[in-house]
């Protein structure tokens, strides 16, 4: 693998400001603080974490939606930033979690999928054709082209928003939890389609998620992010087989599969929960780590290889 | 150890517009006992709590041939009489918990007033005994937790508060309603396993209606699946897991990513189509349209089978029948 | 689409149909009159309607101080009340949409500002404003259009800013940024059509909101000027002859009443019926 990865982080962070009032003093909430990862072309990385631990930004600052406040993001080896509308479009598109607002709700279908087309400047006649095919693709019929959101159930508009996605044949895809306001049933359809359309058409996935069982089921290769920062990163196998950062045992430790009779396991975290507006010193996972020490309280872990995996923590 | 708490026999709930969301649901729950309720998005199985709760909505009726609670006819029971029973002996907690805790009050005296409406407690009493409960359920510095607001609160700390409150007046039968589905699976985890020591410890009866067969299994002794308003198969947990009989839990369980047991990135199994809406006057099995084995018979009257005794399902076939055939 | 109660959708149904029937006098209004409304018949003056002892079949509500047929009168002042409400609707929703939808869409320094903008309009006193502005300037309809348009934005903008800020904030609108569409296809063709809604019932509340303030104006001699038949015009005339006929000064009351309150049904009713298909 000499070859550019497809996708590369270099050391990015995303600074917010909130409460830009007249009044209150400007807080600054570091959702991510210094991420860097590379993905190679046709890989499936996940992305895996809580509410608050930055995923979701992330993945707005891989799209281009949010620019970032330090490090870059190269696609095939090129800037992200110095990057047109039009052409970062070609290259990255999104799947985002709830298909009930990720499809304005007064477009048809067909408009919905063409809109990227559309946005190319590609003609009328052409995004018709086009989007029949995508459907068709999808497992969606093309004479729903002419609906409205509302008429369709949620794994068919779950469908619509990938068809969106992959309507200009971009190489990167970024999911953020494109199963998780699913039903189980359905979820199976979707992880099966992208799973399908990835091999198909060679895609490079990021896939972001808060179910461990799913990013095990699709990943080549995970990234689990606490409070702004990927704490652990690994292959899939290596990561669920020994995980080496407390954080990421936790997280290993609350999935429930379904066998009946392992009872529910005590996670050990405790009752605090991380927030990103107020960042704990020392490492930022300490006032909830069940084996943290002294040092930990004071001392920010650096990002160190251990066979094959990175890890920052002070006891790995 | 297992009297029947609550027991519900042929429930039916329709709303306006000619939909039937409950049709003749059966239950029972015993006491100090898990009963899962598990099914998909729209299949009745939130309505059914709520009906049991007489909390549906305007609009909707609800009839059964029998409900009753501890040996009281919860159908013959008026407004009044229900008000004494909720919140008091039986107890309901929701998703978000933000939905059922009042933002304009702390927390202290929101669920002080729970026990002092029904047990007429002092105030003094009824915080104290707050201060306790929230100790209980997990909650560091609870003194301090009584006088803040529910939004100051993280989503793991309310639905932890939520509890406390339901627990307020030592209920025998407590109704959860996906109560962790909002949470992160850390948080979900803890919750989970404080409501089975709480179970353990008070003898508690839970009704708990979930989506995720993860929970199901960890969670439940008896464990009924809903689709499309009707209990299609109901056994013991670890009976429903091992000899899935239901074409539909055989497809649910196949659905559900699980370690080791299918390779990466091959096919999980899936169920395909949607859930279909059910019309009044429906006959037959709401499955069938989804359903690897259906056959023409499928649309008359289903037969109610047994395939040991407690291991009841919906469905014409025979309870040893071939899994390969459905692939 | 059927879920709202009965009694709202005949409200709603009832305000349609007094909205669309006064529209549909004002713009056919020469078609409709018996009588030329700025005819003076001195020999006639103060007829009581034809339903009243010594009414005249020929003026079905009667004539005025000046012999001036009333129901043509009433019907040409319906052009007035309906060609302000509209005007002033226009001009205000133009200026408070816009002002709105840029600060909740680009927010920052820019919304800073229309926020300003806002606060500063809502501690403007309307009436006093609109009364010395047409005092100075002299009043004609178009001058009431303009001040009255010029006041009554700010509820527009407090609406669209909120809207647009939700609606922003959407996944599909994420996804048209990260389709390469331009800001102002975004703007104007994910986001404006998904405010529409909510800015058709501001709308109709500000129509109604006008149509009274011009009858106030009228009614303090600043509004449209005299040969003009404004209902508030009417009432005013008419407010010297109320004791000995009183329907003088009861028609042009009850026709504004109606008016606002046709008006007001129908914002209620378009509220539920275009909240109900968003849903759906």
């Amino acid at each position: 693998m000499t070859a550019a990865p497809a996708i590369e982080a270099r050391d990015v962070a995303k600074i917010f400001r909130q409460g830009t009032g007249m009044f209150s003093a400007a807080r600054h909430v570091r959702a991510v603080d210094g991420v860097s990862f590379a993905v190679p072309a046709g890989g499936c990385f996940g992305i895996v974490g809580e509410s608050g631990c930055g995923k979701s930004t992330l993945a707005r600052l891989i799209l281009g939606l949010y620019p970032a406040t330090s490090g870059d993001i190269l696609v095939d080896g090129r800037r992200l930033a110095d990057m047109g509308r039009r052409e970062r479009a070609r290259l990255i598109q999104p799947v985002f979690q709830d298909p009930f607002s990720s499809l304005n709700p007064r477009r048809r279908i067909r408009d919905i999928v063409g809109l990227p087309l559309a946005a190319q400047g590609v003609g009328g006649a052409e995004i018709t054709s086009r989007v029949a095919a995508m459907l068709e693709r999808v497992g969606l019929s093309a004479e729903m082209a002419g609906r409205l959101p509302a008429q369709l159930s949620g794994g068919q508009r779950q469908r619509v928003a990938i068809a969106r996605a992959l309507i200009l044949r971009p190489r990167i895809v970024v999911c953020d939890e494109p199963t998780s306001a699913l039903d189980v049933s359905v979820q199976a359809q979707i992880l099966n389609l992208l799973a399908e359309l990835r091999r198909d058409l060679g895609l490079t996935l990021l896939f972001i998620s808060h179910n461990l069982a799913v990013v095990e089921h699709i990943c080549d290769e995970v990234a689990v992010m606490y409070l702004g920062r990927v704490v652990e990163h690994a292959e899939t196998d290596a990561l669920f087989r020994a995980p080496a950062h407390p954080y990421t045992r936790a997280l290993l430790a609350s999935v429930l599969t379904p066998e009946p009779g392992r009872g529910i396991p005590d996670v050990g975290l405790g009752d605090t929960y991380p927030d990103p507006a107020n960042i704990p010193p020392g490492c930022r996972f300490h006032p909830r780590c069940p084996i943290a020490v002294d040092a930990c309280r004071t001392q920010v872990p650096q990002p160190r290889v251990l066979s094959g995996r990175t890890v920052e923590c002070l006891l790995a | 150890m297992s009297e029947t708490l609550l027991d519900v026999q042929g429930l039916r709930v329709r709303f306006g517009g000619g939909t039937e969301a409950v049709r003749g649901v059966s239950l029972a729950v015993d006491r100090g006992e898990t009963h899962c309720l598990v099914g998909e998005s729209g299949c009745g199985k939130s309505v059914s709590a709520l009906a049991v709760m007489t909390l549906l909505a305007r609009g909707a009726t609800r009839s059964a041939e029998r409900m009753a609670f501890a040996g009281t006819d919860l159908l013959g029971l008026d407004e009044r009489g229900m008000a004494k029973l909720r919140g008091n002996r039986m107890a309901m907690i929701f998703q978000e918990p933000m939905t059922s805790l009042n933002p304009a009050y702390t927390v202290g005296s929101q669920m002080a007033e729970v026990m002092r409406r029904h047990r007429g407690a002092s105030r003094r009493a009824a915080l104290d005994r707050a201060a306790a409960l929230l100790g209980r359920v997990g909650i560091t510095a609870p003194g301090m937790r009584l006088a803040q607001y529910p939004h100051q609160l993280s989503g793991g700390l309310r639905q932890r508060v939520m509890i406390a409150m339901a627990l307020m007046c030592d209920p025998e039968l407590l109704i959860a309603d996906e109560p962790t589905t909002a949470l992160d699976v850390t948080v979900q985890a803890q919750i989970l396993r404080l409501l089975l020591e709480l179970q353990r410890e008070l003898g508690l009866a839970i009704l708990l209606i979930t989506h995720d067969l993860g929970i199901v299994a960890r969670m439940a002794h008896r464990v009924s699946v809903m689709y499309a308003g009707q209990v299609v198969e109901s056994a013991p947990a670890a009976d429903l897991f091992a000899a899935p009989t239901h074409p539909y839990t055989r497809g649910l369980l196949d659905c559900v990513p699980a370690p080791g047991k299918v390779a990466r990135g091959a096919q999980l199994g899936s169920i395909p189509g949607t859930v279909p809406r059910i019309p009044l006057g429906f006959t037959g099995c709401a499955f069938r349209d989804r359903c690897a084995q259906a056959m023409p018979e499928c649309s008359g009257d289903i037969p109610a089978q047994t395939r040991i005794p407690g291991h009841r399902y919906l469905c014409r076939l025979p309870a040893g029948w071939p899994r390969d055939a459905a692939a | 689409m059927s879920g709202f109660p009965p009694l709202r959708r005949i409200a709603a149904g009832l305000g349609a149909v007094i909205v669309l029937g006064v529209a549909f006098a004002a713009i056919f209004a020469p078609l409709l009159v018996p009588h030329d409304p700025f005819l003076q018949d001195l020999n006639q003056r103060m007829v009581p309607p034809s339903w009243m002892e010594g009414g005249m079949p020929a003026h079905l509500f009667g004539t005025d101080q000046l012999g001036r047929d009333y129901l043509s009168r009433l019907i040409y002042g319906a052009r007035i009340s309906m060609l302000i409400g509209v005007m002033t609707v226009i001009t205000s929703g133009l200026i408070g949409i816009t002002l709105g939808v840029l600060g909740g869409f680009f927010g920052g320094r820019v919304d800073d500002v229309v926020m300003f903008a806002i606060t500063c309009r809502l501690s403007i006193p309307l009436i006093l404003v609109a009364l010395s502005v047409v005092s100075l300037i002299g009043s004609s309809l178009t001058v009431v259009v303009f001040t009255l348009g010029l006041l009554l934005w700010d509820r527009f903008a407090v609406v669209a800013r909120t809207t647009t800020m939700q609606v922003r904030t959407l996944d599909y609108v994420s996804a048209a940024w990260a389709a390469g569409c331009s800001r102002s296809y975004i703007l104007l063709r994910e986001v404006l059509p998904n405010i529409v809604h909510h800015l058709i019932v501001v709308a109709t509340l500000e129509m109604a909101l006008a149509i009274l303030l011009e009858a106030a104006l009228s009614f303090l001699g600043l509004g449209v000027p005299p040969p003009l038949p404004s209902w508030g015009l009417m009432i005013s005339e008419a407010k010297d002859y109320m004791f000995f006929s009183p329907w003088v000064i009861m028609v042009p009351g009850i026709a504004l009443f109606v008016l606002v309150l046709g008006i007001n049904f129908l914002g209620d009713g378009l509220r539920d019926l275009l909240g109900a298909t968003r849903d759906a």
